[in-house]
C-alpha cells in the first residue's frame, strides 16, 4: 500500500475518533434540558464529560492538521468552499468550550442558565455543522479546475448535505443518551436509557438513509459489508440498552460509528474530494497527496504519536470511570 | 475589485484573531509552568503556602486556558478557509509542523489538563504533579512547533522548488531553522514576562491590603513574579538581539522598516524616537533622536557595518521579484499593478519601539515592586499596588506589538524570500488568499470579532472577580459534618 492511501486511512481514523468521542460530547450538551430535571442533574451531566471534552475536541484539530500536511489541496478546497458552514461550526465550538469552563464559576442561577443555553445551542449547531461538512465532502463539491468552489457562498446547502447534518446530529443524540446512561446513576440513568431507546428508531434513520444513498451513488461492492455492520451494531446497541447493559451498548455504538466512517471513506476512495462539475477536476488520493518525503516524516510521527495518545486518553477514561450521581457533587464554591 | 476586498478583509481577520489568541497564550504558557513549579514546591516541602499558591494561580490559569483553547481552534482552520491558495502553495512544508503540534502537544495539553483539574483526589500526589508538568511543558512544545511553522514563512529553508511549489526536502532544516531557534526563546521569554507581571500585579495588590491571612502567599508570589519578570526581560533582550542580527541577513527590508531607514547608512544610527511622518519616503520631514552607529552594532555586532536603506532595497527587490504583480484576475485591482515592497512604515516603526518600550516598562515595574517589598517590608503607599496592577498590561502590549511588527514587516510577502535559499520559494500575500467572496470573509470578521470581544469581557470579569477574592475564593473551607467522607468529588464544574 502506498503512503498516500495510508494517510487517507489515517485521516479516516482521526474522523472516526472525533465522531465517536465528540459525538457523545455533543449529545450530552444537546440533551441537557431534556434529561436533567434540576440544577444538580444538569451539573452531573456536564461533569460526565468534564475531564475529557477538551481532549476529545483535539481529534478534530489533528484531523484538520493531518489533512493540511498530507493533502493540502483537500484541506484548502474543502475549508474555503464550506466557509460559512465552517464558521458557524467554529463559533459553536468556541461557545461550548467556554461555557463548560465558565458555567460553574459564578454562583447564581442566571449565570448558569445563560451558559446552559450556550451549551445546548452550540452543541446542536456543532453537531449539525460537522455533519454538513463531512457530507459535503462525501457527496462532492462544485469544484473548478483550480480547486475553487463555483456556485457562491451557499453552494453547500442542498438536501444531501442537510441530510448529512441531520444524520450526525441524530447519531449524537442517541450516543449522548447512551453515554449519560453509562456514566450516571439513579433516575438520570433511567431517563437517559429510556430516551435513547425511544428516540433511536427515528434519530438513526437519517444516518441509515445517508449511508445507503452514498453506497448506491459511489460505493464499491465491499463497502456493503461495513454498511451492514452499521445496521447490526446499531440494533445490538439498542438490545443491550434494553437489557440495561450500557457499557456494551456504548461499545456497539462505537462499532457503528467506526463502520459508518469506513463506509463513507470507502465510498469516497480513490477520490478525496469529488468535483460535481467535472470528474476530471476531482481531487484524488494519488493526485492531492503531499510529497513522499513529507508523508514519510508524518508517518513516523503518527507511528509513535498515535499509540501514545490512545494509551493516555484511555487511561484518563479509566481514572474517571466511576458513575456520577447527584450525591457525588461537591458544594458550589465560588467567590 | 473583489480581490482587493477579500485580501484586505482576510488580512484584518487573521490579524485580529491572531492578536487575540496571543493575548491568552502567553499567560497560559507562563502561568502553567509557574503553577507546576508551585505545586512541586508544595509536594517537596509540604508547606501549605505553596498549595494555596497552586490553587489560586491555577484557577486563574484555567479561566484563561479555556479562552486560549477556543481561540486556537479558529487558527487551525483559517489557513484553509481564507488562505486556500497559500495553503496549496506551502502545504507540503507548513502542514507538517502543524500536524505535529496537534499530535505531540495539543493532545498532551488537553488530556493532562483534564486530569489535573479533576484528579486532585483520584491520583497520587506525584502522578498529579506529573500531570501539571506534562501539560505545562506541552504548551511550550506547541509554541515551538507553531513558531517553526511561522519562521518558515519568514525564512523558508529545507525545500526544493517542484512545479512552482516548495517541496520539503529536510524536516530537520525546518525544525532547526535558525529563525525558529531564536524566535522560540524570544516568544517564551515574552510569555514569562506576562506571567511575572501578572503575579506581581495581583500579588502586590493583596500584599498592600495587609490582609492577615495569606501574607506569605502574596509575598512569595510577588517575589517569584518579580524575579521571573526580570529574568524574562534579560532573555528577551538577548534573544531579541540575536533575532535582529538574523533579520539583518534574512529580511533586510524588515530591518529597514523597523527603523524607517530611507537611505543606506554606514555606519547606521539607531532611531530612538521620531517626530514627523515616518511614512514619507524621503525622510526629509522626520526629526529623529538617534544613537550613532548603534544600528550597525545591532545588525552585525560592529559599529561600522553598512545597513541598507529602503530606497536601495526597493530597487534590489524589484530586480529580484519583479516590478509588477502578474496579470491575473484573482489579484483583482492589484493585477498588473506595481508591487509596493515597503511595509506599512508607521506600523513597523512604532510597533518596534512600543514592543521594546513596554517590555522595559514591565521589567521596571517588577524591579520597583521587588525593591519596595525587600526584606519583608510592606509598603504603605497607595500608588505602588496601582502601578503594579497597571503593570500587568505592559507585557501584553509589548507582545502584541512584537507580533504586529514581525508579521507586518514581511509584507507584501506571505512567504518571504530567503536571500540565500532556493529561487522562487516566496509568495505575495495577494496571491495566497482564497477564491471566496468578500461577503463571506466580512461575515467571519464581524462574527469572530464580536464573539471574541464579548468573551474577552467575560474572561476579564471572571479573572478580576477571582483575583480580588484571593485564595479563599478557590479553596472551600473543609466540611466538618461530611456524612460520606471520600464520596464527594474533589472538583466538579
Amino acid at each position: 500500500m502506498d503512503l498516500a492511501t495510508l494517510w487517507f486511512m489515517i485521516i479516516a481514523v482521526l474522523w472516526l475518533g472525533y465522531l465517536f468521542l465528540e459525538g457523545f460530547d455533543f449529545g450530552v450538551g444537546m440533551l441537557l434540558p431534556v434529561l436533567a430535571r434540576d440544577e444538580d442533574e444538569r451539573r452531573v451531566m456536564v461533569n460526565t464529560i468534564g475531564p475529557v471534552w477538551d481532549g476529545n475536541e483535539v481529534w478534530l484539530l489533528v484531523a484538520g492538521g493531518a489533512t493540511f500536511a498530507a493533502f493540502p489541496g483537500w484541506y484548502a478546497s474543502l475549508f474555503s468552499s464550506a466557509y460559512l458552514a465552517l464558521l458557524l461550526f467554529l463559533v459553536a465550538l468556541i461557545g461550548r468550550g467556554v461555557a463548560f469552563e465558565y458555567r460553574g464559576k459564578v454562583d447564581t442561577d442566571r449565570w448558569r442558565r445563560g451558559w446552559d443555553t450556550v451549551i445546548v445551542g452550540c452543541s446542536w449547531v456543532a453537531a449539525l455543522g460537522v455533519g454538513l461538512v463531512l457530507s459535503w465532502n462525501v457527496w462532492g463539491l462544485p469544484l473548478d479546475a483550480a480547486g475553487d468552489r463555483v456556485g457562491g457562498p451557499f453552494a453547500f446547502l442542498g438536501w444531501p448535505t442537510l441530510l448529512g447534518a441531520v444524520a450526525v446530529a441524530g447519531f449524537a443524540l442517541v450516543h449522548g443518551a447512551a453515554f449519560t446512561a453509562l456514566k450516571t446513576e439513579g433516575p438520570l440513568r433511567e431517563r437517559a436509557r429510556a430516551l435513547a431507546l425511544r428516540t433511536a428508531p427515528i434519530a438513526l434513520v437519517p444516518l441509515a438513509v445517508l449511508l445507503v444513498l452514498v453506497q448506491l451513488r459511489s460505493g464499491s461492492l465491499w463497502t456493503w459489508v461495513p454498511l451492514l455492520v452499521v445496521v447490526g451494531a446499531a440494533a445490538t446497541a439498542l438490545l443491550r440498552l434494553r437489557a440495561a447493559r450500557e457499557g456494551q451498548a456504548f461499545a456497539a455504538l462505537g462499532v457503528a460509528v467506526a463502520a459508518t466512517v469506513v463506509t463513507l471513506f470507502g465510498a469516497l476512495y480513490p477520490d478525496v474530494l469529488p468535483s460535481t462539475v467535472d470528474p476530471a477536476f476531482s481531487l484524488t488520493v494519488a493526485g492531492a497527496a503531499s510529497s513522499p518525503y513529507t508523508l514519510t516524516v508524518m508517518s513516523w510521527v503518527a507511528l509513535f504519536g498515535t499509540p501514545a495518545v490512545l494509551v493516555y486518553q484511555g487511561w484518563t477514561y479509566w481514572v474517571f470511570r466511576k458513575r456520577i450521581g447527584v450525591h457525588h457533587l461537591p458544594p458550589v464554591h465560588t467567590p | 475589485m473583489c480581490g482587493v476586498d477579500v485580501l484586505d478583509l482576510a488580512r484584518w481577520q487573521f490579524g485580529i484573531t491572531t492578536v487575540y489568541h496571543f493575548l491568552m497564550v502567553p499567560l497560559t504558557i507562563g502561568l502553567a509552568v509557574l503553577v507546576a513549579g508551585m505545586q512541586t514546591a508544595w509536594v517537596r516541602t509540604g508547606d501549605v503556602k505553596y498549595l494555596r499558591m497552586t490553587k489560586f494561580w491555577g484557577k486563574l490559569m484555567l479561566v484563561n486556558f479555556a479562552m486560549g483553547v477556543v481561540t486556537g481552534i479558529v487558527q487551525e482552520f483559517q489557513f484553509g478557509m481564507s488562505w486556500s491558495e497559500y495553503s496549496r502553495f506551502v502545504g507540503d512544508v507548513f502542514g507538517a509542523p502543524l500536524a505535529m503540534e496537534g499530535l505531540v502537544a495539543f493532545f498532551v495539553e488537553s488530556t493532562f489538563l483534564g486530569l489535573w483539574i479533576f484528579g486532585w483526589d483520584r491520583l497520587s500526589k506525584r502522578v498529579h504533579l506529573a500531570c501539571a508538568w506534562a501539560f505545562s511543558l506541552a504548551t511550550i512544545a506547541s509554541a515551538y512547533f507553531i513558531l517553526a511553522a511561522n519562521s518558515w514563512m519568514q525564512h523558508p529553508v529545507g525545500v526544493e522548488l517542484v512545479d512552482g511549489r516548495p517541496r520539503l526536502t529536510s524536516i530537520w532544516a525546518v525544525l532547526g531553522n535558525n529563525t525558529a531557534l531564536t524566535a522560540v526563546p524570544h516568544a517564551i521569554a515574552g510569555c514569562f514576562a506576562v506571567a511575572g507581571a501578572f503575579l506581581v500585579g495581583i500579588g502586590t495588590w493583596h500584599l498592600c491590603r495587609r490582609e492577615p491571612e495569606d501574607q506569605p502567599v502574596w509575598r512569595a508570589s510577588v517575589k517569584l513574579g518579580g524575579v521571573v519578570g526580570l529574568v524574562a526581560f534579560a532573555a528577551l533582550a538577548l534573544s531579541g538581539d540575536a533575532q535582529g542580527k538574523l533579520m539583518f541577513e534574512q529580511q533586510p527590508m524588515k530591518m529597514a522598516a523597523a527603523e524607517a531607514l530611507c537611505h543606506t547608512e554606514q555606519p547606521a544610527s539607531f532611531s530612538v524616537f521620531a517626530v514627523g511622518d515616518v511614512s514619507r519616503p524621503d525622510c526629509e520631514s522626520v526629526k529623529s533622536i538617534t544613537v550613532p552607529a548603534l544600528l550597525s552594532f545591532l545588525a552585525h555586532n560592529d559599529f561600522t557595518t553598512e545597513v541598507r536603506g529602503i530606497d536601495q532595497l526597493v530597487a534590489e527587490y524589484q530586480r529580484a521579484y519583479g516590478t509588477n504583480y502578474p496579470v491575473d484576475e484573482r489579484l483583482g485591482e492589484l493585477s498588473g499593478k506595481p508591487v509596493d515592497y515597503v511595509p506599512n512604515l508607521p506600523v513597523t516603526y512604532w510597533a518596534f519601539r512600543f514592543m521594546i518600550g513596554f517590555g522595559a516598562l514591565s521589567a521596571l515595574t517588577g524591579a520597583a515592586v521587588l525593591w519596595f517589598t525587600r526584606k519583608g517590608r510592606t509598603p504603605r503607599s497607595k500608588w505602588l499596588p496601582r502601578l503594579a496592577l497597571a503593570g500587568i498590561a505592559t507585557p501584553f502590549v509589548g507582545n502584541s506589538f512584537g507580533w504586529i511588527f514581525t508579521e507586518m514587516g514581511r509584507q507584501p510577502f506571505v512567504v518571504a524570500p530567503n536571500p540565500s535559499g532556493v529561487d522562487g520559494v516566496w509568495l505575495f500575500t495577494a496571491r495566497g488568499v482564497s477564491g471566496v467572496t468578500a461577503g463571506e470573509v466580512l461575515t467571519s470578521l464581524i462574527a469572530l470579532t464580536t464573539v471574541y470581544a464579548v468573551l474577552a469581557g467575560v474572561e476579564f470579569y471572571l479573572i478580576r472577580r477571582y483575583a480580588r477574592a484571593g485564595v479563599a475564593g478557590v479553596m472551600p473551607p473543609k466540611d466538618t459534618d461530611d456524612t460520606e467522607p471520600g464520596d464527594k468529588l474533589a472538583f466538579a464544574y
